[in-house]
């Protein structure tokens, strides 16, 4: 029944996608005066009709009933319930329902809450958000029907495996997804606006929040991917330029260009058609990302999930959708006007400048995962790596970090530098001199990148708080606080990057039990290797003791794992963090003289990474709680003052 | 990333599993332990993470455990203790496997277009912000 | 691609949608392609590297580069005993050495003892085999896996590589490039 329920739900809610596009296009062109007026209702209740749907989903994976083939085939009775629940967007029919539902709720969301946008915007919008959703229907019920029935129940189903059940797992690939889809928002607004040619402030504060909570998902979920794969990977890495970890890069990348642009836009009313296709953009970029990944046709560490013919679907929808916003901009965009001018030297010049540097990042990464397949259609294999990636993109990131420090400070409209100058007392020394302590460094060995990253990071760490200099910070503006955050993280980040790659320590070694082994100040003794089983595994283990320059030992337990079901071995690392750095040991396997393969790391300053990626997403949330918060008080005080005009900018 | 994800799901989805049952023999010397002198183990590691492994297709051979890894990263570090320039080893292993087995695409092949693209962006930024940026100074 | 907007770049606008068109073109082309994940050799047409490989069996001679320079075209296979394809192509190249061709063996990271029951369960038609214990040969010939095949002519030319193991359907295929290496 509740299958059946499902399946009803998602028809319903892609009939009503349909209606809302089609009385949104008739109303617009003034054909069906009637018609405007259920337009919005219409949203909800395909929002609330895609909700539905995944909770009928969400319950058949907790009652596991195993009459639906994809409980069947993804579920087990015998999982614990947290990955039972799970289990519901660990596929591909479950992940594309759950695209469907947050696509559709944060339609139906904007049809319940946005009234600062003219009406005929809002049609357009709501038009626009009903033309995508239709595609993932399309595919959901066409090719990908999660509720499909088996003709026999199974008697148990054949999701029991272990690797399987991992809380990082669970939760990672739903914050990616909530990141892509949020930013669906935008390209809606940005559809809406272009049919209407209302470009302005509003339009631009209607989608800040989207794309704000959006990036705040991204960002997170790009930090705890990089952690999981420095985890559990086990040589240390923490970021590969992998297509599939570029795939979850490149939303990012746009959708932090788009959020500056976005709040030039609704500050200042000028890079009115840039921001616009900023909007377009973010969007594409998670359907190319999510394209590239489920499509196989990049060679991953794990082509996951190929399928060619759900990747020629995508493709045809990502062609269709990002096809028609193109031609749409390029019609329009010419007749959308210029927008306030600024001189170069302004708030809004460095943002623009950010805008031009991450897009350049944008490019030099879309172009390097796709250029394999380029040179293979030339007849030739080439392989792209951190060799490319690392100073292509340094070359923009760089300028872009810099100016980052001092934008700002920048007055809008028009500002020079002999004002802000006195400002930079502080971080401008430190910069020189750390160039020159760095620079002395240097002949050590220690690559270029790395050196000028360590040179700036602190320098860039002290700017960032600048604009909170000469404020009661009572009252600073949370949106100021956000901003303040999420430069700093990625200077912290940056710092532990850089950190990462100029100082880590490495020791390979064949060890007895007893011995001891010193890597960068810690000396680690290998003081026993013990069996131990788990619910599906047997493990060798290593207790080992390691000290901090020569101060008490802690133990910590890196594991040799055997699964049996299916039959795999993983080597679990261990980590001990230590305020300035993390020791990483890995248990390798035994020679024939009886020695222990060990694999110790010390990396400095390495959690600072992730630490950073957290201040970033916490800026963020700090910024989209200050923003709705005002927007919220705006509404208010408009209620207020009915008589006022709606389209009064600050 | 999604790496591991996307690892676990491959195990899942039960892909391909390899054909080869695991060798017994000991990895090769210098799989697994570094040269002694801190500056070549150094320039090896720089080199060993630029090199991709053959045999698992898309990571370096610095972050592999497959065998051939292993032997890959033994050739390495034994022409490196050698005296052998590291750009020497990867032309080397060019020589054999294309340019498919390095990372560090090389400019005179078949890659340019991915040198010109930073700057055809910085280019095309330019051109088109130096007609925006030059009217607000005429009408402030 | 920048705000510009203004009149005077028209064309920046259409800029977009054409490297979307590319971006589609070359996806599409990804799509279509045969999956292949063969690193060919780039040595197919050089010489063979200069080796020397120890007898990986008591009964068989190693194998060294002179001896795949004989005048006459030979092949030269890549295998292990824990590589489960290469017994799978054990039974062709009996066949292929039941019709008269010479092959010579190397035999990567394996153990004598392993080799020995391999060769026992499925023939030896190796003339030669070389003991490849860190895979060196292996590397400077540019093979990437097991089993590989390659052609040698006469005078130590590599003429052709074969990925994977050489199914029943492919003898008529290694036999006419043994052939082509002997004109």
């Amino acid at each position: 029944m509740i299958a059946e329920f499902g399946l009803a739900a998602l028809w319903l809610a892609g009939a009503l996608a349909v209606l809302q596009l089609i009385a949104g296009t008739l109303a617009l062109s003034g054909k069906g005066p009637g018609l405007a007026g259920i337009v919005r209702p219409v949203a909800m209740m395909q929002g609330v009709l895609a909700l539905l749907a995944f909770a009928s989903l969400i319950l058949l994976f907790w009652h596991t009933d195993l009459s639906v083939k994809l409980v069947a085939l993804n579920s087990h009775s015998a999982k614990p319930l947290i990955y039972k629940l799970a289990g519901t967007w660990g596929n591909h029919e479950g992940s594309m329902l759950l695209w469907v539902a947050v696509m559709s709720m944060a339609g139906g969301f904007v049809a319940l809450v946005e009234r600062r946008l003219p009406e005929p915007t809002m049609l357009a919008t709501l038009a626009g958000q009903a033309f995508v959703s239709i595609g993932f229907y399309a595919f959901l019920l066409m090719s990908s029907n999660p509720f499909e029935r088996l003709p026999q129940p199974a008697i148990e189903g054949q999701g029991l495996n272990p690797l399987l059940q991992d809380i990082g797992l669970a939760f990672h690939p739903p914050t990616l997804y909530l990141g892509y889809v949020g930013l669906s928002v935008a390209f809606s607004f940005a559809i809406g606006a272009l049919v209407t040619r209302q470009v302005g402030p509003a339009f631009a504060r209607a989608m800040r929040p989207w794309v704000m909570g959006a990036w705040i998902f991204l960002t997170l979920g790009i930090t705890a991917g990089s952690y999981w794969a420095y985890y559990e990977l086990g040589w240390g890495g923490w970021w590969f330029w992998d297509p599939v970890e570029n795939a979850s890069l490149m939303p990012w990348l746009a959708a932090t260009a788009l959020l500056h642009s976005a709040s030039v836009l609704a500050a200042r009313n000028a890079l009115r058609a840039w921001t616009v296709m900023l909007g377009v953009v973010a969007f594409s970029m998670s359907m190319v990302g999510t394209f590239l990944v489920r499509s196989g046709i990049l060679t991953s560490v794990h082509a996951f999930a190929v399928d060619p013919e759900r990747g020629s679907f995508i493709l045809a929808l990502l062609a269709i959708n990002i096809g028609a916003a193109l031609t749409l901009f390029a019609l329009r965009a010419a007749t959308v006007t210029e927008g306030e001018r600024f001189a170069v030297t302004s708030r809004e010049g460095a943002l623009v400048f950010n805008n031009v540097m991450l897009t350049g990042i944008l490019g030099i990464v879309l172009v390097g995962t796709l250029y394999p397949l380029l040179a293979e259609a030339m007849g030739t294999k080439v392989s792209v790596g951190p060799p490319y990636f690392n100073p292509a993109g340094a070359m923009f990131a760089v300028p872009m970090l810099i100016v980052m420090a001092v934008g700002p400070l920048l007055r809008w409209r028009r500002d020079s530098f002999s004002r802000v100058r006195a400002a930079l007392v502080l971080p401008l020394p430190l910069l020189l001199g750390l160039g020159l302590a760095v620079g002395l460094a240097f002949n050590r060995g220690i690559g270029l990148l790395p050196a000028i990253g360590l040179a700036l990071a602190p320098a860039i760490m002290l700017a960032s708080l600048l604009p909170l200099r000469a404020r009661s910070l009572k009252r600073t503006p949370l949106p100021v606080w956000g901003m303040v955050f999420a430069h700093f993280g990625i200077a912290v980040a940056m710092f532990g990057m850089a950190s990462e790659s100029a100082f880590s320590s490495e020791r390979l070694v064949a060890a007895n039990v007893g011995d001891s082994v010193e890597v960068g100040p810690w000396k680690v003794r290998l003081a026993r290797i013990e069996p131990i089983a788990g619910q599906n595994w047997t493990a060798l283990e290593a207790k080992m003791l390691a000290s901090y320059a020569g101060g008490a030992a802690t133990e910590i337990d890196p594991q040799a794992r055997s699964f049996w079901t299916p039959p795999q071995q993983t080597a679990e690392s261990a980590l001990l963090t230590r305020w300035n750095g993390q020791l990483y040991a890995v248990l390798g396997e035994q020679a024939e003289d009886g020695r222990w393969q060990l694999r110790l790391w010390w990396k400095p300053f390495v959690p600072l990474i992730w630490l950073g990626g957290v201040l970033v997403a916490l800026g963020g949330l700090l910024a989209l709680i200050g923003r709705v918060a005002s927007d919220l008080r705006r509404y208010v005080v408009r209620e207020k003052i009915a008589d006022r005009r709606q389209r009064q900018g600050r | 990333m999604n790496r591991f994800l996307a690892m676990i799901l491959l195990l899942a989805a039960a892909l391909p599993t390899p054909l080869h049952a695991d060798d017994r023999l000991p990895p090769a010397p210098y799989a697994y332990r570094q040269l002694e002198d801190p500056a070549q183990e150094q320039q090896a590691q720089t080199l060993m993470q630029t090199l991709r492994c053959l045999v698992c297709q898309g990571q370096s051979i610095a972050d592999s455990d497959a065998p051939m890894a292993g032997d890959m990263r033994n050739l390495v570090r034994q022409r490196i203790a050698a005296g052998e320039d590291p750009e020497a080893i990867r032309q080397w292993l060019i020589e054999r496997y294309g340019d498919y087995v390095s990372y560090a695409p090389r400019i005179p092949s078949s890659t340019w277009p991915l040198f010109a693209m930073p700057l055809a962006i910085l280019l095309l930024a330019f051109v088109l912000l130096r007609r925006r940026f030059s009217r607000p100074e005429e009408t402030p | 691609m920048s705000e510009p907007a203004a009149k005077a770049s028209r064309w920046a606008l259409w800029l977009p949608l054409g490297l979307f068109g590319l971006f589609v073109a070359l996806v599409l082309y990804g799509l279509m392609r045969p999956a292949s994940h063969d690193i060919p050799s780039a040595m197919i047409g050089k010489p063979l590297p200069e080796f020397n490989l120890p007898a990986a069996q008591p009964d068989r001679p190693g194998l060294k580069r002179a001896d795949l320079a004989t005048g006459k075209p030979r092949l030269l296979n890549i295998f292990a005993s824990w590589c489960i394809p290469c017994a799978a192509e054990a039974a062709q190249l009996s066949e292929l050495a039941r019709q008269g061709v010479e092959i010579d063996g190397i035999a990567i990271r394996d153990h004598p003892e392993d080799l020995a029951g391999f060769l026992s369960r499925y023939g030896n038609p190796y003339a030669r085999i070389g003991a490849d214990d860190v895979s060196s040969v292996q590397l400077a010939l540019g093979s990437s896996g097991v089993p590989e095949t390659f052609v040698i002519d006469g005078q130590g030319t590599i003429r052709y590589q074969h990925i994977g193991d050489i199914r029943p359907d492919q003898i008529p295929l290694i036999l006419q490039k043994l052939a082509e290496a002997g004109q």
